[in-house]
This record gives C-alpha cells, structure tokens and sequence, in this order.
C-alpha cells in the first residue's frame, strides 16, 4: 500500500492557520507577530477587499525579504484612506507619488538601491486597476520591458472606486458604475475585447505574472513568496471585491472573490517567463448567475424578465477562461 | 583644465563629477546630446556606480527621479519642450515631496506649431511649480550651475532646473573650464537627505494633505525658495573659492555703474546685448544690462537696487504671456513698485528667431527716446501677420495660420539664418 | 529622522483613528451545540474529546470523553451512534466516524492501562446503587467521581446487565466489557453479586444509604399467546441470549424462527446463526421500513444469510412447524390479517417481542408511580419516594445501553446535589449550529483514495467480532474530518480575514478576541468562520 500521509481534513490547506501545523506551514496572515503592512485605524469601507489584499500580499512580502522591502504606491483608495495627514497605516517605507506612475518611481528606488549596493532592499509598486490598467499603463510597460527588479501588484476592484465607481478598462461587460449606467439599449459597461494586463504583462515575458484573490489566501501568500525569489521584474494581479462599488454585503467580500474564482470569471494562474505554468483549479463549478447575482451592478440583469442573453454570453467569458486557463483540472490527492 | 567642446558634453561631464547615482533619460532635442554622453559613461563604467534608466517617457523620467531620489539617490534627467510639459505633473510633485532632483532643460519652444528652436517659454512654463531656475549665459556657466545647483538644490530639499538655451548653447562647441573630480568633490559632499525610504527607519512619503495643513505646506516651500535667495549668491561665492572663478549669483549687472537705461535678459542673449552695448557705450550712451541667473527664486531686492538710478528698464525676454505680454516684465514690475522709470517689454527670439545686433541697436535707441510702445515684438513680420489677419477677416474657412503665413514668406530657411 | 512637514508621516500613527465608531453591528464569539453532542443520549461532548483526538493527545480525548461515558471501547461497539446520523458532515460527504473513533479511544485505554482520576475527597455519604448494567455502573462512576461512597448490589453473578445478558461476544467481546467495568470497580466501588435486593427500603436501612439508585433492568421477556402443541418448543429470545454466558448452550435446532422486530431479535437469530443453524428465519409483522432494529444490525444479519418474511404473524405452533398469516398495512400503516397462511419448517421459535421490568423489589414503598410496567421518575431522575432514584430500562426510555449511560449520568448528578441539599442546575444548553452557519468551503474533502480503503476497515469482519476498530492513522484521519460545528479549532480565519486587523490572536489554545477600537463590524470573521462560532449582534446604540 502506497504511504498515504495524514492531512487536516479538518481545515485542509484553506484556513488562514490550524494550530495542528507546523509554523512554517501556516499562512502568514496567521503568525502572531505578522507584519500588519496596514495597521488599524485606516479608514477603508467596511468589508474592503483592496484592504485585506494589500495586507496579505504585503505581510508575505515582508516576511519573504525579512522586511527589508520599500513601497510604491499609486494614488487611490489605498493610498487614501491609509495616509490621510497626519495618520499613517503603513508599517514599511511607503511612498506615494502620484497616480499613474507607481510602476515608474518604484524603478526609481530600485535603481538607488541598485546603485547604493543595497541588493538585499527589495521594492513593491502598487496600485488600483484604474491607476495600473489605464492611467499608469505606460510607466507599467516600461518596467517590465526594461526588466527592472519590482513586483508590481494590481488591487482590481473593475473600477475608480476613489473617484466614485467610474468604468476602467477593468470594469467587466455590463456591469453598472456611474459612467456606464443600466439605462439605454444596451445597459452597463460595453462588450470590448477586454484588457488583460496579466496577460499583457505575459506578453512581455517578464520573470513571474500571476493572479490570486482574496478567496485564497494561501494561493496568495505563495505566489508573493515565489514572485520574491525572481529578481527582475515581476506582475500580480489581485482580485478584491469592493462592496460600495459592486453593491454587495460588506461580510461577503471574500465569497464573492470565491465566486469569481469557482465560476471562471476570474482565472487564477501564474505564469514565468510568458508561459503559463499553473492554474488554481476550480473546486466546485458554479454557473456565473451565482456570482452575479449578489451583485447591485448587475441588478439589471436580472428581476422579473432576467437577461438571458446578456447572461449568456457573460457564462461564455467565463467559459473561455477555463479551457483557456485549464481550470477545471480534477483535484490531485 | 581648458577644453574646446560642446556644451551638451561640457555640461555631461560636469553632471558626471557630481557623482549622479540615478540618471533617467527620454530623447527629445535639444538636450538629448546631453543624456547620451551621460549614458556612454555609464555603459563603459566611467562613471559609476550610477543607474542609467532608458525610460518610456518624460513623464516616467521625472517619476523615476522621484523614487530614486527619495531614496536618497542623488538623481538627474534633462528635458525640453513637450517633454517637460509632458513631465508636467511630476515636476510639481518633486518640488512638493521636496526632492532635489537636478535637471537640465534646454530651453526650447512649445507647439504647435510644432518648433525645436529656442526660447524660454519651457522652462517658464513652470514658473510655480515648485522648482528653482537657474538660467545659463555661457556653456561655462552651464557646466558650473550644474555644480553648484546639486548643492543648491540638497542643502534645502527642493529640486533645481538648469536651463540652457537649446542649440545656441546646447550645440555650441567653445572653449570651458573643465574642473577636476577632487574639485568638485571638495566643493559638493555627498548627499543627505532630510528624509529617505530606507528599511531601518521606514517612513510615509507623500500623504493626502487637507485643508487643515495644505496651506502651510505651499508657505513652507516658499520660505525654502527665500532661503535659497540668500544661499545662491553664498554658493557662488564658496564656487569661486574652490574653482577661481565668478559664476552663479542671483544677478550679474554689466556696465550699469551709471546707466540710465537698463536691458534686463536671460540666457545666451545676455552676449549679444552686451556686445550691443559696449558699442553704445562707446558712443557715449548710458546704457547698461541687468542679467538674470536665478529666475526661481526671483532676486525682487536685486532687481529693485540694480534699477534704483535708472530711468528706464526694458525687459527683453524669449517669451509671452500671451494675451498680456511679458512674463519676466511681470516679475520685474513687482520689484519697481513704488519706483518711477519707464518700463518696456520686447518679446524677442520666440521660435528661435534670431536677435540681431542691428536690431538691439535700433531697439535701444528707440527705448533711450521713450518711443517704444510699452509691449514690442522684435523683428516682428507685420505684412505677414497683417495678410492673415485680414484673410480671417474675410473668409470663414480662412485655413490654418501657420502653414498661410509660410506660404506668404516663401521659404523657412532664410528666416531664420 | 527630521521629517517634512505633514506630506511624511511616522509609522502605524493611523492606530489613533478609533474606526470602532462607525460600527453598527458586532461581532461576538460564542460557542454552538454541535448536532453530535445535542444527539448523544449519553451527553457526550463528542466535539470536544474529537478536538483533543484530532491532535493526536488520545489519553486527553478519552479523559474528555469519560468525563461524560466511562464506557468509549463499549460505545465504540455497541452505540447506534445517533450522533452520527445527524453529523453536519453528511451534508458535505458522510458523516464522521464518531464511534469507530469512540471505540479506538476505548480500546487505546485498556491497552495502555490509562486510569480515571482519584475521586474528589470523600463526601461521607453513601449511595446504594441497584444493578450492575450499563445505568448502574454509570450511575455509580460519576457517584464515585464525585466523591460519594458507592455500593453496588447485583442479584446476578456478572457484572454488565443486558451488556452482558442481551448483547452477544461478537458485538461485545467480554474482555473489553470486563476491562471497562473493572475501571469503574478502581475508584473504589464496591460491588456485591448475587445480592438480590428484595426491598429497597431495608436494603437502604441495612446499609446506611443516604440514597439509592435503581437501575435493574427490564430481563422478563414478554410472552404473546400463540395457540401451540405439546411439543412445540417456544423459548424467549432474552433466556437464550442469557444462557449463551452459561455453560450450557441453547439447544435450538437447525430451523429456528425468530418472532419480532427490534434489535434483541436480529441478536438472537445471528446468536442462532452462530450456534449451527442451518435456515434462521425473522418473523415480522410490518415492513423493513417499520421495523424497530437498526438498519446496520438488518444488514448485516442480513448478509449472514438471515431470511426475514415481512409483513407476517405466527397463528399457530407445532412441533416441527409454524403456521404464519400473511398481513397488508391500512391506510395507516397498521398490519391487518389477509386470510391468507402458510406453513413453515422450525425446530423452535424464539419470541423476540419486548421486556418486561421486575419491580418486585419496589413493594411496599410509599410514593411511587408505576405506569405500563415502569417507574415513573421525573426530570431529576427521582421517584416519588425521596432519595430513590431510577433509571435504564425500568423507566420509560428507549431502552438502548446509551441512552442508560446517560441516565445514570444523568441521576448521579441529582443525587450528587440532591445529598448536599442543592438543586442540580445543567448549564444552559448553547444555542445549536445548524449547517447553514457553517462555512464549508474551508474543509477539503477527503481524497478518494482514503475513502474506500477506510470504508473497508469499517466493515472488516472477523469470527470474533464483526466489527473491526480502527488503527492509528485511521482514527486520526476520522477526527480529523470534524468540521467541529460550533466551536472555534483556532484556524485563524476570523484573524487573517479581519480587513481592519481588528481580531487580536491570544495564543495556542487562548483563541481570539476582537478589538472594539478598530472593528468596523463588516461582518466578515462572521462570514468567513467554518465553524459558525462567531455571531452579529446589534451594537448598543
């Protein structure tokens, strides 16, 4: 009989901790005397995913360089509700420049430190979808094309959360924000090609590209861990739910990440050197309506005459992520 | 040691004997020569260590020289024109944040239409955003403010543009004074900066700022630029010691011991006006030339006792405020408050257009008979601006004005020898 | 560092911003009744011993366990474990092996010779406990823990009552049965066999008692009239299965038909089965899904190559033969004769129909109640008689071996208060956690690799005891699927997921507690526990 080793079946590898693992094992989230990147106090919504993601992806980053770790940061949400004068959450060095060149300063303070022999420094950018898909595009590009030693992490929220929930080249097909209402023909954001940046980022074949959510923390932790190894540049892109901006209960920030994941609406995977390497498969299949219906910007879709060929072609995107990201691959023991 | 070369490279070298660690470059004329020397060092390991970033834009040039500069690089980029409008947003954010960045703009014109020739209007542009300006008469004085702006601008944590005026100085091969590393060490420490990201004391730069503190800030950064109105001419000052030669300053008067009339300028056209005037002076006129070096901060005590004796003032600047006039004349009418003289603004070299002794001659002249209108555009083409002016009178559909006026001239070229 | 003004800022100082204010709502810990422990007729806290097994500290899982049962390697064999049936788990694959993972626990203990506790200091108060089944033992465990001097008085000349007498060795082995009950005999319980107590009163005075529990049984097996020849031979399923202890065995023949349904008679129709019948036959009136005996016991008779005739009832016995009527349900599910007979072979037939109670030791004593064959006691335990308490099959129950751990239990805790002049008080039952405040999602399935391997080891059978126990690895694997519905197994969620890092972790096995400064009560560690033990509650406004 093959070994067949013993694990916790209790809480699997999904909780933050277990107090039956070693240390090493458990998730940094879980560590006593975690980082808190952002402390308390910040003035964040209730329930915010950009929040939560950017404390997770930070405490391993720290924990991965023994802190020795300095930020970027674009303007937005995250910026603003951490360092309104005179009270900062930040637990690192913490720069905030302006908002589309994160990606840009953050070379900034690589090549110093490059140039200072302080190799053991490592810098993170970080920025919103709006200041990292759109407006901080260009500075994005230009840091991976030259290969510059920074993780760059994108907080998604698939809008100007900041500004008041405007559209994004992130905002997803016919979700409502307040420049894409649900009136007219075709309500809610328009059907485009879409605009992929980790796939972008792929594109460039920069050392590491990945994708994690909220929902998965361990998957999160990991790929932050692994994006520290590689020197170089390097993308996550971080998919955190925002209920003021969607509609959504502030408890349900994490389920509806989850429900993004397991419907295939947003394909977690990571990828080195342009190729695709892994993909977090699917656990339990659902259709999106599951995840689009708890949502208000996608309130119009349903009611009593649901859009069903709206709804359509919305399963058909998450569809194409799955067989395009091999998200359905069965559960390996 | 005496070296006949252009300024572009003349002005690399100094910025290399300043031991920049962080330099970020984006091509655009005319101060390109000036970052691929810079980079020619880098790549063969002359200057070192130093980073030298191939950015994607000016806009990331200067956000590069952000983030290298807060953390504690001393850093450097060069810019002109659309590219340092382009950097716009993050040039008042250096200054904000209170980062010295050093950078070279060669002066140049700002389209459309588009013009790669020179005048002020760049770098004036950013009259308030925060920056120092110092403005270069020679190539020599190019090289030397570079020096003397690193400290400039690390002694008060504010950022300093050097401005050159683009090819006329940029491109110019003449003979300058190239200092000695040990020189320039003994004259520039290396940088401390006043706050800096580092891991072993973190810090947050940058916070959102309200209204219960925003207005202190903004008075903070004008009392560093009043600061620097003392410090400018103390820096020169130490400069001579060090290299033997006068160089810097907030004002340079020439021949004003007892000028009636006073030409104030800035840049390279100091030369001509000052060969214009020593050949008024020889024929007995009592003329003189009030030179601007520090534009940012404006040296108001300076102007004001150089004009004190005078009767008249003409500012002659490469640049418009359109639909006012003049944007240095307005700067020296706040430091003649209270004086009476006759004040006159000529609006010369816009584009490049050459300013020509002959011209000065006629200029001056006309200003020591008070019969210069009180705003006067130098060698101003009036039957081609008259021609437009008419046609978009008569035709709606009147065409673009740039491309009719070419067409009435002829050729561009000859315009512009 | 002689920062900027305002535009740089020192470290953390946001934790001057108290954003507890803008809640509305809190979240609070609280722990759940788990289904298992709501379930268990014994009031284990299965939950909570299944926490300490999950680690690997099996001595501390069966000191938990026992503090409740002393019985784990007798429950892990002989429990229906309803427990089981209503394990939140089931709703996610199936349910946790509670008692497989019960019995390794047990057996764990004798094997290692684990020891209770030595008895709190004596009280100086005497209790007398009557019969020496599973109630009266248990009865007298607590007692003794408790303190209290314990006698035990057994008419018969074994310990165990109907685990002994009405439960046969390859469900029970005796060894097992022995180690258990000698345990309970360590704390310094005396027992007297073959001490029938004729009156319970005199026997109380006699000995000093201050108090006495009864817990006799229910061993008379009930006859029904069945119109018989001379010759037929009609024994009742309890004598056999007593006898089957004696030296003399059963002699049923090799056709044996066993009448009634309940659980005593798929027992003696396996005993039957084991002693050389070649055909054994059950005899039911109603229909599988009416029949009283649990399903697993059904089944596997039923692979044993048992035969059952439903919806059947014997008219007439002779020797060598039985006369059986077919019957119908009615609308209401009664059996209803059809008319319609038929003849089968049997050398005996053993009448599987219920016990009844020998409640001769109770006459003459004042106060009591006695309805349909048992004694009324009320939710303390107590008859009508003070001091006299009850319990096990002689009071209305369902008559299984845990459900008369539990009253001895049960009663040892009145009797306790009961003799230092209090009220016994349970403490308030915790609300129950339903599967809906779960959070699934956090518990990983169990890889089908490991499934079939375990359900084989669940079904092992042996001559000896049909059911095998599980071995170390395996139990470990069973505790470890515990969702532990309820109750907070420090997996950290409620900490990491905290977006204002407003959950403050207090340490291996201190749990957590919330920082009402910082927490703006989004609800999250609500929703995101696995366990259901975190729960809103309005904010005092």
């Amino acid at each position: 009989m093959s070994f067949q080793p013993i694990k916790f079946y209790q809480t699997g590898t999904f909780t933050v901790g277990n107090r039956l693992l070693n240390p090493e094992n458990r998730s940094v989230q879980s560590h006593q005397d975690r980082s808190n990147a952002i402390n308390s106090g910040h003035r964040a919504c209730q329930g915010c995913g950009e929040a939560l993601g950017a404390r997770y992806a930070l405490d391993a980053a720290m924990e991965a360089t023994g802190s020795q770790l300095i930020a970027a940061n674009a303007t937005g949400c995250l910026e603003v509700f951490t360092t309104p004068y005179p009270e900062s959450s930040w637990q690192l060095p913490w720069m905030h420049s302006l908002f589309g060149n994160a990606a840009a300063v953050a070379t900034g303070i690589a090549a110093a430190l490059k140039a200072k022999g302080r190799n053991g420094v490592r810098v993170v950018a970080q920025g919103g979808d709006g200041g990292t898909t759109d407006i901080g595009f260009a500075c994005l590009s230009g840091m991976f094309e030259r290969n510059d030693d920074v993780l760059y992490i994108c907080y998604d929220n698939e809008a100007y959360m900041n500004t008041g929930v405007q559209r994004s080249s992130a905002t997803p097909p016919a979700a409502r924000t307040t420049t894409t209402m649900p009136v007219g023909l075709s309500p809610g954001n328009v059907f485009g090609q879409g605009k992929f940046v980790p796939a972008i980022a792929m594109a460039h074949e920069i050392p590491y590209v990945a994708t994690a959510t909220v929902a998965d923390l361990h998957d999160l932790e990991a790929k932050v861990k692994r994006a520290m190894e590689f020197r170089g540049a390097r993308y996550i892109h971080i998919f955190v739910p925002c209920p003021l901006g969607w509609g959504t209960a502030s408890h349900d920030t994490i389920r509806i990440a989850r429900l993004a994941h397991e419907t295939g609406m947003f394909p977690v995977f990571e990828a080195e050197h342009g190729e695709l390497i892994s993909s977090l498969p699917i656990r339990r299949q659902l259709p999106v309506e599951e995840y689009l219906k708890p949502q208000k910007r996608f309130a119009h879709l349903f009611g009593a005459k649901p859009n069903l060929e709206v709804i359509a072609r919305i399963q058909a995107r998450a569809d194409r992520n799955i067989q395009k990201y091999g998200l359905l691959q069965t559960e390996v023991a | 040691m005496l070296k006949q070369i252009e300024g572009s490279h003349a002005v690399a070298e100094a910025i290399a004997l300043c031991r920049p660690e962080v330099v970020c470059a984006y091509p655009i004329s005319p101060q390109t020569h000036i970052v691929e020397a810079l980079g020619e060092m880098v790549k063969s390991g002359e200057l070192t260590p130093c980073e030298f970033i191939n950015v994607e834009s000016e806009f990331a040039a200067m956000s590069v020289a952000i983030g290298a500069s807060a953390t504690g690089a001393r850093a450097y980029t060069a810019t002109a024109s659309q590219g340092l409008l382009y950097m716009v947003e993050a040039v008042y954010n250096a200054s904000g944040l209170g980062l010295p960045i050093v950078m070279t703009v060669a002066n140049r014109a700002i389209g459309a239409p588009i013009n790669i020739w020179n005048d002020h209007s760049d770098s004036l542009s950013q009259r308030d955003s925060g920056w120092m300006q110092l403005f270069a008469e020679t190539n020599q004085e190019a090289l030397d403010l570079h020096i003397q702006a690193f400290k400039l601008a690390e002694e008060l944590s504010l950022p300093v543009m050097v401005c050159m005026d683009g090819f006329i100085l940029t491109h110019a091969y003449e003979q300058v004074d190239m200092p000695t590393q040990r020189q320039v060490d003994d004259y520039l420490p290396p940088y401390e900066p006043r706050q800096v990201l580092d891991p072993r004391e973190p810090v947050s730069i940058g916070a959102m700022v309200g209204p219960e503190a925003f207005m202190e800030v903004r008075y903070l950064a004008h009392a560093k630029q009043m600061q620097a109105l003392e410090r400018i001419p103390q820096l020169a000052a130490e400069f001579k010691q060090v290299f033997g030669r006068d160089s810097g300053g907030l004002t340079h008067t020439y021949r004003g011991e007892d000028a009636e009339t006073i030409i104030i300028a800035m840049g390279s056209v100091l030369g001509t006006i000052k060969d214009t005037i020593d050949e008024m002076r020889a024929d007995g006129h009592k003329i003189g030339v009030l030179g601007i070096t520090s534009y940012r901060p404006f040296p108001l005590a300076q102007v004001r006792a150089a004009l004190h004796n005078a009767k008249r003032v003409v500012v002659l600047e490469k640049s418009l405020a359109v639909g006012i006039g003049g944007i240095l004349s307005t700067d020296v009418r706040m430091a003649l408050s209270g004086i009476h003289l006759h004040g006159y603004t000529v609006v010369a070299g816009l584009g490049g257009r050459a300013i020509t002794r002959k011209s000065l001659h006629k200029l001056f002249r006309e200003a020591e008979q008070d019969a210069l209108p009180a705003l006067t555009f130098l060698d101003l083409d009036w039957e081609v601006v008259n021609k437009q002016l008419t046609r978009e009178r008569v035709m709606r559909r009147s065409g673009p004005a740039a491309e009719n006026m070419l067409r009435d001239i002829g050729t561009v070229a000859s315009k512009i020898a | 560092m002689d920062k900027p003004f305002a535009i740089t800022l020192d470290l953390g100082s946001s934790l001057a911003n108290h954003t507890g204010s803008w809640r509305t709502s809190k979240p609070v810990y609280l722990d759940r009744l788990p289904p298992c422990n709501a379930g268990c007729p014994a009031g284990e806290n299965i939950q909570g011993w299944l926490f300490h097994a999950e680690s690997g500290d099996y001595e501390q899982a069966w000191r938990v366990l026992t503090v409740d049962n002393p019985f784990p390697a007798i429950m892990g064999r002989v429990c229906y474990h309803p427990c089981e049936s209503v394990c939140n788990r089931g709703k996610l694959d199936s349910a946790v092996g509670i008692n497989s993972v019960e019995r390794f626990l047990g057996d764990e203990a004798i094997k290692r010779g684990w020891k209770f506790d030595a008895p709190a200091a004596s009280s100086g108060k005497k209790v007398l406990v009557v019969g020496a089944g599973p109630s009266g033992l248990s009865a007298a465990y607590h007692l003794a823990r408790s303190g209290h001097s314990v006698e035990i008085h057994e008419a018969g000349p074994l310990t165990g009552g109907m685990m002994r007498f009405g439960i046969p060795k390859y469900r029970l082995p005796r060894d097992v049965l022995d180690a258990e009950v000698q345990r309970i005999l360590n704390l310094g319980v005396m027992l007297k066999l073959n001490t029938k107590v004729a009156n319970i009163e005199d026997s109380m005075r006699a000995g000093n008692f201050d108090a006495a529990f009864l817990a006799v049984g229910a061993h008379i097996g009930k006859r029904a009239f069945i119109p018989a020849g001379d010759a037929a031979r009609i024994v009742d399923a309890v004598s056999v299965l007593r006898s089957m202890e004696g030296e003399d065995k059963p002699m049923l023949g090799r056709r044996v038909v066993v009448y009634g349904g309940g659980n005593t008679a798929i027992d003696v129709a396996r005993t039957a089965k084991r002693l050389g019948a070649t055909e054994t036959i059950i005899v039911y009136r109603r229909t599988r899904e009416k029949m009283p005996a649990h399903d697993s016991e059904v089944e596997e008779a039923l692979q044993e190559g048992i035969m059952i005739k439903w919806l059947s009832t014997i008219k007439q016995a002779e020797e060598g033969s039985l006369t059986v009527e077919k019957m119908k349900l009615d609308d209401k599910g009664f059996p209803q004769p059809t008319g319609e007979f038929e003849s089968i072979a049997a050398d005996s037939l053993v009448l599987a129909l219920g016990q009844d109670v020998d409640l001769s030791l109770l006459q003459g004593v004042s106060g009591l109640e006695i309805k349909d064959g048992t004694v009324q006691v009320g939710s303390n335990m107590m008859t009508g008689h003070k001091g006299i308490f009850a319990g096990g099959d002689m009071v209305p129950s369902e008559r299984t071996v845990t459900a008369g751990v539990g009253h001895g239990k049960k009663a040892a805790r009145h009797i306790d208060s009961w003799l230092l002049g209090t009220t016994y008080q349970s403490a308030a039952k915790h609300e129950p956690v339903s599967f809906d405040m779960l959070n699934p999602w956090y518990y990983t399935g169990a890889p089908k690799t490991m499934s079939p391997m375990l359900d084989v080891i669940r079904r092992q059978t042996s001559f000896d005891e049909v059911q095998g126990g599980l071995d170390e690895s395996n139990a470990l694997f069973e505790a470890r699927r515990c969702l532990s519905c309820g109750n907070c197994f420090e997996c950290d969620n409620c900490y990491g997921v905290c977006p204002d890092s407003a959950v403050i972790k207090l340490g291996p096995g201190k749990r957590f507690k919330f920082n009402y400064d910082y927490c703006k009560g989004c609800g999250m560690c609500v929703s995101e526990c696995p366990c259901g033990a975190i729960k809103m509650i309005p904010e005092d406004i």
